[in-house]
Order: structure tokens, then C-alpha cells, then sequence
């Protein structure tokens, strides 16, 4: 599914190399973490493979389902089946959320050569989808995340996400700004996309969020590199003793 | 001074190219008296204070330069909803393709046959408020129109007028020249809506002056002819009653040059005004100019001024809007935002907001803002699969939104905003 190789990536702004080497592959169906601490290129991972622009890819590569994902502009990387959930959604005054998902669903669409979606058969999906994720029709017809709180933001990314139905999720800590129930709310919301296909890649400071998402793989990442691979013990390990003892393990 | 002597001498050239129209007894005096306060003032010249921004030779130009004819296959403006359509045709009345000019609790007559009587109530009105609208800042071209314009409507609104009366402005020959002068007068408690559209000509002069008695109401949406190389300046004047209400919106695209002169004067108590404006301009001929005037004269009054610019390859905004706040004018509550969305770094927005302000219990604010598309709400709907020029459209639409809504007919608003949104659409081909 998702293959990184030894991914190098300056900031294009400042000198400042911020990943020096990535290498993960994520398989059909996995689930996978990335654990570490602030500063170690997490945030930066999933931006760089999401499209955004200020980085500067200096080595290595990415490819989902084989497809150069560095080579694309951030609508082709979507199309392809990529989705980023942000660690801080954008809210955009004067676009409905409705009519803002429906144009992305339908460029994914018309990209990808298929058939656009009616308003009708459009409408109907978002209703059914927004209900599991208690997302009311006030939510829906506000402007973009415009006044949602931190909770109310993040089901909205799990709504896009569920309605765009990407191959290959990324989740940039999205459990920041959540109390326990919403993680809960917005835990669930990613599990029922979990279909044994779609592949997962979880960013996240804290073990808590891995307790209602269930990783098959734990990385820590560390200075631009990932240190530490293992099962989901390494989060528990990571949630008991931090990471110095990791860091000072693999130094 | 060489300048003074320009202005004087265009306006002598202004006078002598246009023929004064004689006829009427009622409206002779005041032409004459217009010719008169204009060879007083001079033509408009672009270092009068108040053209700083915005270039008027063109405007004043004898004769005027020709503009191409834009073809377009589009369904006119207002054209799906219930309306008294009126045409003219480079400035002049075309009975043919005109409703019969009647309605209920309203009265409209074209200017031509007003003129032909020999007593008229428009007597009270025509270049009046023009003439009002003159202090502090001299607006020559609307006094130029008084003393000549030949044609538009006198419209008495006496109660709640149903249908719009929507004046489509039809642009025929590339050389025409036009001044249009449309007088309106709403009685107490009646209500009226005006819906103007189209270039008008390849120069066009416009003046409406209304006047709102107490609780009147007037609402006024006007979208001005995409036709690249038109010219147009407008004035609009206006006087509120008591409990009145004043709401005029404005949509310009294309043409290279667009002065439009807003002058409401609130008078009586607990009155609203709220003036609008979105335009969306591309390439360096393009030049736009709302220029406001509010002056508040009583007291609990509110005015709204709301104006959104796109610009891109080089276009230029301007934006010039004035509360003055008399001493009487207590507990008066004013706004003003202005704001230009540039789209590239050869684009210009300039703003120059004023406050005048002499009555001590007031709420007056207003902003100023010019930018560009955040990055990082493009990238957001980038990422969602929304190719990147869709992205911006959208995001555009969403600025020029926030003055759209202005509009207090929903259904108008949508029209507005379909539009905008369809014409940003061919453009992504």
C-alpha cells in the first residue's frame, strides 16, 4: 500500500533538514502508529506525503499502490486514495461543509473517472455517515469547521474521511484537543472504516488513542528517522517510561 | 494655474458637446442652474482630491472612445423572476422591448414624457438631491447629467409595489455615449425594489436620485455589463425619512472603467442604509471605484457599507467611503468594511475610509483589509481532492459572498452568487 524509502526533507524557508531518512511500508489493512516526541517529524511526515507546500523533498521516495506520490499535486494524491485527517482542521467562513463535500467527493470522482454523484444519492450518504458520528444537520450546513469545537472538528474530518473513502488514511494526532469521549466518538468513527483493505497510519503522542485504535505496528520516530519498530507493547512501553529510555536503548 | 483652467475649460467642452434639452418648463430651471454650478466646479481632473485613485479623462473625454460589443450567449440578468422589464438601448428608451409601463400602487413615465408636461411633481426632486449631494465634495459628472440627460424613468411608488421594476441596459453601438437620469420618489409606508443590468453603452452616465419618505423602503441590485472596454460612472442620491429603509447592492465584472458615487443622506429618525458592492476585475485595464458618502442628520440611524474586491493580472480596486456624523445625530450606529482579495502582486486595492464624526453617543467602525488566499485553506481543499483553481473559486466566492448577503432578497442573492459562480466556472475552461 504505502511505501516511504528513506525520505529526506529540508524545510524550503529555513537550512533546516527535518527528516533524514524515513523508511516504512504499510501493508493492505494494516494499522500502523508513529510515536515521538515533539520535533521529531511526525506532523512533517504526513504533510510531505499529503502535498503541502514549503518542504523540499531532497532523497527518497513514496509510493502508494506503487504510484509516485511525490510527483503529484495534493487533488491527484487524494484521487489516488490518500487522505490526511489535520492535527488543525482549517475552517473556511462562507463555504457550506456541505457544499464543500460534495465538490471534493465529486472531484475525487470526475478524476478518477467515474461517475459524479447526484444531490440526491450525494445527500443521503452524508446523512447516513453523519449520523454515526453524531454530526447534526447544523453541523453540516455551517461553514467549514466555522465556530465547531476541537471535538466537533475532528468528527468532521472522520465524516470526510468516510465519505471519501481513501485507501490509505493518515491521522495527524488526531486525538489533540479531545476529551475522552470524543477520542471515543471519533475512535469509533475510524474503526468502522476499518475493512481488513484500508490501510491506517496514526500520529499520536499518547499510548490512549492506540487503546481504542488498535495498531498492528508502533514506530518511534526520533530526529527525522524511525528508531524503534514493534507491536503495540512499544506503546505501552513509550506510555510507562517515555521515550528517554527508548532513545538511550537505540543511541 | 494650469490646472484650474483644465478643469474649467473641460467643462466648457462638456457643456457645448451635449445639447441642453429645452421644452419643459419645469425642469428648464434647473438645467439651467446645472449648467451653471458645473461651469462653477469644473470637470472632475485627476488631481482633484476626490479622483486621487481613479483616472477621469475617460469620463470626460469628447467624444468618448469606442467600445467592442461582448457576445455572450448567457441568459440575461433577472430574467427568471416576476418582474416590469424596461429596456434601453445605448442610453435610449425602447418601448418595443418594454412592459407596458404600469403597475399596481406605482406610477412610471419615461423621463421624455415627464419633460413634455408642463407642471410635474418630479419638479421637486429632479437635480435636487444631485444638487444637495454636491457639499462638501463636487460630483460634475452627476450635474453634467442633470443638465443634459434626456432619458430614464420618474417612478412614484405610493404603496407596496409586488414586481421589481428590473431596467436592462442594452449596449448596440460601439461610438454610443449615454447619460441616463432616473428620478424615484416612495411614498410613506410603500415599498419598491429597482434591478438594473447591462453595460448601457460604451460611455455611460448614470444618476438615480431617490427619495424615501418615513417607512419607506427601497432596495437596489444592480449587476454592470461585462463588456471589456465599457465605461461607466453612476451616482446615486439618496434621502431617508423617518423608519426608512435604503438598500442598494452593486456586482460589477470586466468594463475598464467603473466609478460608482454612493450619497445617502439619512434625515430622519431610526433610518437604515446599507450599500454593498462585490467586483472581481482581471488585467490591468480594469479599474473600480466605489466611492461612498453617508451623512447622518438624525437620530438612532444605521448605515452599512460592505465592499469585496477580487483582483488579479494586474486590476485595480478603490474604495473611498465616508460616515459623516452631525452633531444632532446621536446614538447613531455606522459601519464600513472594505476589503480587496488580490490574487496575484501586480493587483492593486486602495481603500481610503473616513470617519467625520461630531455627536458624541455613537457606534462607528470600520476596517480596511487587503490579502491574499491563505495557504493554508487552499491546501486544506487541495488535499480533499479539489483541483487547486476549483479550490480557489470556491474561496473567492466565499469572499465575495459576505457582500453578497447583503442583499435582503434570498432569491436575488442566489442569482447573484450562481452567477459570479457559473462565470468563474468557464473560466476553468
Amino acid at each position: 500500500m504505502l511505501e516511504i524509502k528513506n525520505l529526506q526533507v529540508d524545510l524550503e524557508e529555513e537550512e533546516k533538514t527535518i527528516l533524514k531518512g524515513v523508511d516504512l511500508k504499510i501493508g493492505e489493512g494494516e494499522v500502523h502508529a508513529i510515536m515521538g516526541p515533539n520535533g521529531s517529524g511526525k506532523s512533517t511526515t504526513s504533510y510531505v506525503l499529503s502535498g503541502k507546500d514549503g518542504y523540499e523533498v531532497t532523497g527518497g521516495s513514496a509510493t502508494l499502490d506503487g504510484a509516485d506520490l511525490l510527483d503529484m499535486e495534493p487533488e491527484e494524491r487524494a484521487a489516488a486514495g490518500l487522505f490526511l485527517a489535520f492535527q488543525y482542521p482549517v475552517e473556511i467562513p462562507g463555504v457550506g461543509n456541505m457544499t464543500f463535500l460534495r465538490t471534493a467527493v465529486n472531484a475525487q470522482r470526475k478524476a478518477r473517472g467515474e461517475e459524479e454523484l447526484s444531490a440526491g444519492d450525494f445527500l443521503k450518504l452524508v446523512r447516513e455517515k453523519a449520523k454515526a458520528l453524531k454530526i447534526d444537520a447544523d453541523m453540516l450546513k455551517r461553514p467549514v469547521n466555522v465556530g465547531f469545537s476541537g471535538g466537533e472538528k475532528k468528527r468532521n474530518e472522520i465524516l470526510q474521511m468516510a465519505m471519501l473513502e481513501p485507501k490509505m488514511c493518515v491521522l495527524d494526532e488526531t486525538d489533540s484537543g479531545l476529551d475522552v469521549d470524543a477520542m471515543k466518538l471519533v475512535a469509533e468513527g475510524v474503526n468502522a472504516l476499518r475493512d481488513g483493505k484500508r490501510s491506517f497510519l496514526v500520529i499520536t503522542h499518547y499510548q490512549r488513542l492506540l487503546d481504542h485504535i488498535k495498531p498492528d505496528v508502533v514506530h518511534i520516530m526520533a530526529d527525522g528517522k524511525i528508531v524503534k519498530s514493534g507491536g503495540p507493547e512499544l506503546a505501552l512501553e513509550v506510555e510507562n517510561n517515555g521515550y528517554a529510555d527508548i532513545l538511550a536503548e537505540v543511541a | 494655474m494650469a490646472v484650474p483652467s483644465i478643469k474649467f475649460d473641460t467643462a466648457e467642452t462638456l457643456i457645448s458637446a451635449y445639447k441642453m434639452p429645452t421644452g419643459a418648463k419645469w425642469s428648464d430651471a434647473t438645467r439651467t442652474n446645472a449648467i451653471a454650478r458645473l461651469r462653477e466646479m469644473g470637470a472632475p481632473n485627476k488631481r482633484d482630491e476626490y479622483w486621487k485613485y481613479t483616472d477621469p479623462s475617460a469620463l470626460t473625454a469628447i467624444p468618448a472612445a469606442n467600445a467592442a460589443l461582448f457576445e455572450n450567449d448567457e441568459t440575461p440578468m433577472f430574467d427568471s423572476i416576476d418582474r416590469l422589464r424596461v429596456v434601453f438601448v445605448d442610453g435610449v428608451y425602447d418601448p418595443a422591448q418594454s412592459d407596458d409601463l404600469s403597475g399596481e400602487n406605482v406610477v412610471i413615465e419615461t423621463l421624455g414624457d415627464a419633460l413634455g408636461k408642463d407642471i410635474h411633481w418630479a419638479k421637486d426632486l429632479f437635480g435636487a438631491l444631485e444638487a444637495d449631494g454636491q457639499n462638501p465634495v463636487p460630483r460634475p459628472l452627476a450635474t453634467l447629467n442633470t443638465a443634459v440627460a434626456s432619458e430614464g424613468l420618474v417612478i412614484h411608488a405610493t404603496g407596496k409595489v409586488n414586481r421589481p421594476i428590473a431596467i436592462r441596459y442594452v449596449h448596440s453601438s460601439e461610438s454610443s455615449d449615454a447619460m441616463v437620469h432616473h428620478v424615484i420618489k416612495v411614498e410613506e409606508g410603500a415599498d419598491i425594489t429597482l434591478l438594473e443590468s447591462g453595460p448601457g453603452a460604451a460611455r455611460f452616465n448614470s444618476v438615480v436620485e431617490v427619495d424615501i419618505a418615513d417607512n419607506g423602503g427601497f432596495h437596489h441590485v444592480r449587476t454592470q455589463g461585462r463588456d471589456h472596454e465599457r465605461k461607466t460612472v453612476t451616482h446615486m442620491f439618496a434621502r431617508l425619512g423617518r423608519e426608512s429603509t435604503f438598500k442598494s447592492f452593486t456586482m460589477t465584472v470586466n468594463g475598464v472603467l467603473t466609478r460608482n458615487d454612493t450619497v445617502i443622506e439619512l434625515t430622519g429618525d431610526d433610518a437604515h442604509a446599507t450599500v454593498g458592492g462585490a467586483s472581481a476585475g482581471d488585467g490591468t485595464g480594469f479599474h473600480h471605484d466605489d466611492t461612498v458618502f453617508i451623512t447622518h442628520d438624525a437620530v438612532n440611524c444605521e448605515s452599512r457599507q460592505v465592499f469585496k474586491k477580487v483582483l488579479r493580472n494586474g486590476a485595480t480596486g478603490v474604495f473611498q467611503g465616508k460616515i459623516l456624523v452631525k452633531p444632532d445625530a446621536q446614538k447613531t450606529d455606522g459601519y464600513q468594511i472594505s476589503q480587496g482579495l488580490l490574487l496575484d502582486e501586480d493587483s492593486n486595492f486602495l481603500a481610503k475610509p473616513e470617519l467625520e464624526i461630531y455627536a458624541d453617543d455613537v457606534a462607528c467602525s470600520h476596517g480596511s483589509t487587503v490579502g491574499a488566499i491563505d495557504d493554508d485553506t487552499l491546501f486544506y481543499l487541495t488535499s480533499r481532492g479539489i483541483p487547486r483553481q476549483e479550490a480557489q473559486d470556491m474561496l473567492v466566492l466565499a469572499f465575495l459572498g459576505e457582500a453578497i448577503e447583503e442583499i435582503e432578497d434570498e432569491a436575488l442573492a442566489a442569482d447573484i452568487l450562481d452567477r459570479m459562480d457559473a462565470w468563474m466556472k468557464r473560466r476553468q475552461g
